[in-house]
């Protein structure tokens, strides 16, 4: 019955509590109150996917959610899936690949193709493409993207005994984590 | 910030519910949010306050009674798409749900969302239709039962006054040995369907046509039964034929038009998905009569 709440999460495994009005999106909350600037917001209509991110392990649109639903809750989002200064194996696909010119869809492509590979260690060209049809991109063609995934998915398969294991997922400070963002885009 | 200011309500019971949408006007059920959320972020939808369902967990789960199925309002898409013994007992639902957005809406999406939102084109609704499903609202004012085809009133308008809240859908399960199918075209994986169609066929011991029931969505406002094509089935030996034949009362359903497609071409789509649905569901059927 409220205009405004306090609300506690868990955020790359770092614990944030802030008072919020209820209106806002979780992807503005992201961005706006605590400067995780890496979930980009395209369309913030759910469409492109950009926004997307992990939270207790599962994909969301963070522009379709409010982020007081995600009170309590524990949310990966793109700075969260490096381990220090060390890409992730998904990370590093992009990369070998050439998967991102602008780098825009970047962060929701790897946030989509995280959980995607976490429950399915051995995928189809065409299971990954209908895994990423809701990520739009507009510059590569989605071709390196594919080849990324599933890079990606033979790295993990080779190196996670089990293979079906989620990809390990660490917390980093926000500075660093731009500093990737900005050496991401480069690329 | 998008949306315009409202208040917020997260109640965690069915009596607290209704009991805030009694009280106040201008209220929205927030479900999955995967519709209400991109309505309000446009500001097409500006109500004054909003209801969070999401932590009433009695709205959540799909319980198996016998033959009879009944899915929680607020089960999530996922959750339906995973149940192991839900696609055992009727895999049509399973099927439909590959078609419905992506693994990020799935994992929010509700059935109850996609039920109350209505929209032509969704999956869900016109797969309830075909198994001839019940929903059950409930109010101050006590419960109702609405079957599934008076549900759909009009264009993305169901059968829900205002202080009513959407509580489960269900339905008795397609006998043992039925055969299903389920088509669509859409211009992207995970878009709006052109057409959609649901086939649902149980065939007696020498393969003739016992019971049917074929949906379609996309094609017309809201689900439509193609109840000409049923009559033309039951009794008969599903031949290919009868089947093209039976698929061709697609083309009078009245088709939407829109930038995607004109309406003949929708009807057009609609007739060729229907022969697949049929098809697939009778090739089903043969299998488990053989197995």
């Amino acid at each position: 019955m409220t205009q405004e709440l306090t609300i506690e999460l868990t955020i790359n495994e770092k614990s944030y509590q802030r008072s919020i009005p209820v209106r806002l999106t979780l992807a503005d909350f992201l961005r706006h109150e605590l400067n995780l600037t890496g979930t980009h917001v395209g369309c913030e209509h759910g469409v492109c996917g950009a926004c997307t991110v992990l939270v207790d392990g599962r994909t969301q649109r963070a522009c379709l959610t409010l982020a007081v639903q995600a009170d309590g809750s524990s949310i990966t989002t793109i700075e969260g899936l490096a381990t220090g200064e060390e890409l992730g194996p998904l990370q590093q696909a992009f990369m070998d690949q050439h998967a991102l010119q602008c780098g825009f869809c970047t962060p929701g492509m790897l946030t989509t193709l995280t959980e995607f590979l976490s429950e399915n260690p051995d995928p189809t060209d065409a299971e990954v493409r209908i895994a990423i049809s809701g990520n739009l991109c507009r510059c590569t063609g989605y071709e390196n993207i594919v080849r990324a995934a599933l890079q990606a998915a033979r790295t993990l398969r080779e190196t996670t005994p089990g293979a079906s294991t989620p990809m390990q997922v660490d917390a980093l400070d926000t500075d660093h984590a731009r500093a990737q963002h900005a050496r991401g885009a480069q690329q | 910030m998008k949306p315009s200011p409202f208040t917020y309500h997260r109640p965690t019971s069915i009596e607290t519910t209704v009991a805030l949408l009694a009280q106040f006007d201008d209220t929205k059920i927030l479900a999955g949010g995967q519709s209400l959320m991109p309505m309000m972020n446009y500001r097409y939808v500006a109500p004054e306050h909003i209801i969070d369902i999401n932590r009433v967990s009695e709205l959540s789960g799909v319980k198996i009674s016998g033959d009879t199925i009944r899915i929680g309002a607020m089960t999530r898409q996922r959750e339906l798409k995973e149940h192991p013994a839900l696609a055992a007992l009727c895999p049509l639902i399973n099927s439909a749900l590959e078609w419905v957005g992506h693994i990020a809406t799935r994992n929010r999406g509700t059935v109850g969302g996609s039920l109350s939102h209505l929209d032509p084109a969704a999956e869900l609704p016109a797969v309830f239709t075909a198994l001839d499903a019940t929903l059950e609202v409930q109010s101050l004012r006590g419960t109702r039962q609405i079957p599934m085809l008076r549900w759909a009133q009009g264009y993305m308008t169901p059968d829900l006054e205002e202080d009513e809240l959407l509580c489960a859908i269900s339905f008795t399960s397609p006998a043992r040995g039925h055969g299903y199918g389920f088509h669509e075209f859409a211009r992207r994986h995970g878009d709006f369907a052109l057409a959609a169609a649901a086939a649902c066929i149980e065939l007696d011991s020498s393969g003739l046509v016992q019971k049917v029931a074929i949906a379609l969505a996309g094609v017309d406002m809201v689900p439509v039964r193609l109840s000409a094509a049923e009559q033309s089935l039951v009794g008969q030996a599903p031949e290919l034929d009868l089947i093209n034949a039976a698929a061709a009362c697609a083309s009078a359903v009245a088709g939407l038009e829109d930038v995607h497609a004109s309406a003949s071409y929708r009807q057009r789509i609609a007739v060729v998905m229907t022969r697949r649905a049929i098809t697939d569901a009778v090739a089903r059927a043969n299998q488990e009569q053989v197995a």
